[in-house]
């Protein structure tokens, strides 16, 4: 077994992990009988107090419709939620709050730029280049906007340690007709980081833009749109520790500027006649109807609630968890961790000799362990690891080494059934 | 292991690891499948009529492959309408979670019925076999 010593030590480099584990109160849940050990972040966070309190809040003292009434309370609200984009501007460094469109969620975010972007701005014959790891939302889109307007979708393959393969990356933008590269900061399978600043360089030394998926790695480091120079970034606010309904699309000015609106409707009109409406700026123009107010606000708690602690402070106490539980994992035999890559975060996915992922999942979960099992939303990936399955653990700043020790314990048994 | 013996006991385990059933009949009367899209969980069942023999490939979880094993079993010289009579019956049990006296070892799988998102698991082979008897071979 790992070292416990280990594990202490843990706790006390980075933060108070009892006093954070104390701010989301279903941490203290049982199931069937023990304590929760919850190792399914990456498919969805748990929420901490002050998200929970400022949606309370907002419902009891706060809320009217935004961007409507000229009343004292549409006000107000409008500023909570107009306040968001500011923190999210300030999230990802962006240049500008009118930068940052809110959508339902990263899915919402690729599908508008697939719509919009992609058959506004890209021709047929132009192609569009995703990776292999990545999630069904930054696949299926594409096909759709292939199969309705003549883009060529590409993929490029990644190396077995699960990074992106540059050699097969340079031959699908050989012919030059690459106008944009869609990949993941992050990937939900195998944890790998994509090396995006890179990654941005290539594409745009190529005449192409980059959108980047940060559903995962928003979660766990400091984003700098501007530094890494993307075009486009996304991501769900429900994985980092705010509510479900509520996601972000970053794009350059320029490029907003350029797409024409998403859904049509309220709130995103400049006027409106029967003959011709026009389209207000961006970011409302991609903004129709009532917006998810609430949940913006609920974001907006959560972005405050991780920037008190620090993305160094998360960055550095996932890295050591990372390790802590590559190395618990490891020492179980039989058991295979999928990707070796050299920059990987909280997500581990592996198989077991004999044991399927849903067995391992059920088993787990009777011992109070949640994890996912299943081929999360990455069906293409899995058939390029050779698995139609895995069992996955993810990791969030709440995450204990303790935990990750439990799930060892937990994996042993399950071996123990299965020899 | 008290708190996982209720499922993975061990006739499960031990049909799971030493199947008897599984495998392509050379010949066979009939052959239907099943798909689990959420896990990817695959089986093809064969029917052969002569005292209906049915014998199963499967790739998925020790739930799903004990249940195909089980389910040879206990379908083996049975007529469409009595196959029919049982599915339905298994089905009310790994729902329900109350032993049928009816159904034998199928009772083993009793303890699927608190894990909502495996009953399926329990079930595809014995829809796959429904498929096969209504459709036949392709």
């Amino acid at each position: 077994m790992v070292d416990t010593a280990m594990s202490a030590a843990l706790q006390d480099d980075f933060m108070d992990i009892e006093a954070i584990r104390r701010d989301f109160p279903i941490l203290a849940s049982q199931v069937h009988g023990r304590k929760l050990v919850f190792l399914d972040s990456a498919a969805s966070a748990q929420k901490p107090r002050a998200v929970i309190d400022a949606m309370v809040f907002a419902m009891e003292h706060q809320y009217a419709n935004v961007h409507r009434g000229l009343h004292w309370m549409s006000e107000r609200t409008s500023d909570a939620y107009e306040g968001v984009r500011d923190k999210v501007a300030g999230l990802l460094n962006a240049g500008s709050r009118d930068e940052i469109v809110f959508t339902r969620n990263a899915t919402e975010s690729i599908n508008l730029v697939a719509y919009t972007y992609g058959r506004a701005v890209l021709r047929p014959g132009d192609a569009v280049v995703i990776s292999e790891m990545e999630h069904h939302a930054n696949i299926v889109p594409w096909q759709m906007l292939r199969d309705a307007h003549g883009v060529e979708l590409r993929v490029a393959k990644i190396t077995d340690a699960g990074e992106i393969d540059f050699e097969s990356l340079e031959a699908q933008f050989a012919d030059g007709k690459v106008k944009l590269l869609a990949v993941t900061h992050m990937s939900n399978v195998l944890g790998t980081y994509t090396p995006v600043e890179r990654l941005a360089r290539f594409a745009h030394e190529r005449g192409a833009k980059i959108l980047l998926d940060g559903s995962q790695a928003v979660v766990h480091r400091a984003v700098d749109v501007r530094a890494i120079d993307a075009d486009f970034y996304v991501f769900s606010g429900h994985k980092l520790y705010g509510p479900s309904g509520i996601g972000v699309l970053y794009a350059k000015a320029e490029i907003l500027d350029a797409m024409p609106p998403f859904m049509g409707g309220g709130d995103m009109i400049a006027s409106v006649s029967y003959e011709k409406s026009s389209w207000a700026k961006p970011p409302h123009r991609f903004e129709a109807g009532t917006p998810a107010i609430l949940e913006t606000i609920g974001l907006g708690a959560a972005i405050d609630y991780v920037n008190a602690i620090g993305f160094p402070s998360i960055a550095a106490h996932e890295r050591a968890l990372t390790d802590h539980g590559l190395a618990v994992l490891s020492n179980i035999e039989g058991l295979r961790i999928l990707g070796t890559a050299q920059d990987r975060g909280g997500v581990i996915s592996f198989v077991m000799q004999g044991a399927h992922a849903h067995d391992i999942a059920t088993l787990l979960d009777r011992q109070g362990i949640a994890v996912r099992a299943g081929h999360h939303c990455a069906e293409p990936l899995m058939g390029r690891l050779g698995v139609t399955s895995t069992a996955r653990a993810s990791f969030a700043l709440y995450t204990t080494a303790q935990e990750l020790d439990a799930l060892g314990e937990g994996l042993a048994r399950v071996k123990k059934i299965f020899s | 292991m008290s708190d996982t013996a209720d499922l993975y006991q061990a006739l499960i385990m031990e049909r799971t690891k030493n199947p008897r059933h599984a495998g392509k009949p050379d010949h066979f009367d009939a052959e239907g499948e099943g798909d689990n899209p959420m896990c990817g969980d695959h089986v093809r069942v064969f029917v052969q009529n002569d005292g209906t023999r049915v014998s199963h490939v499967s790739r998925g979880c020790a739930i799903m492959v004990a249940s195909a094993e089980l389910m040879a079993d206990a379908v083996a010289g049975l007529s469409a309408p009595q196959i029919a009579q049982r599915r339905a019956a298994f089905e009310a049990m790994v729902n329900s979670g109350a032993p049928d006296q009816s159904l034998g070892d199928l009772n083993a799988l009793a303890g699927v019925s608190e894990y909502r998102s495996r009953i399926r698991c329990a079930t595809l082979p014995w829809s796959a076999l429904a498929q096969a008897l209504t459709d036949g071979v392709d």
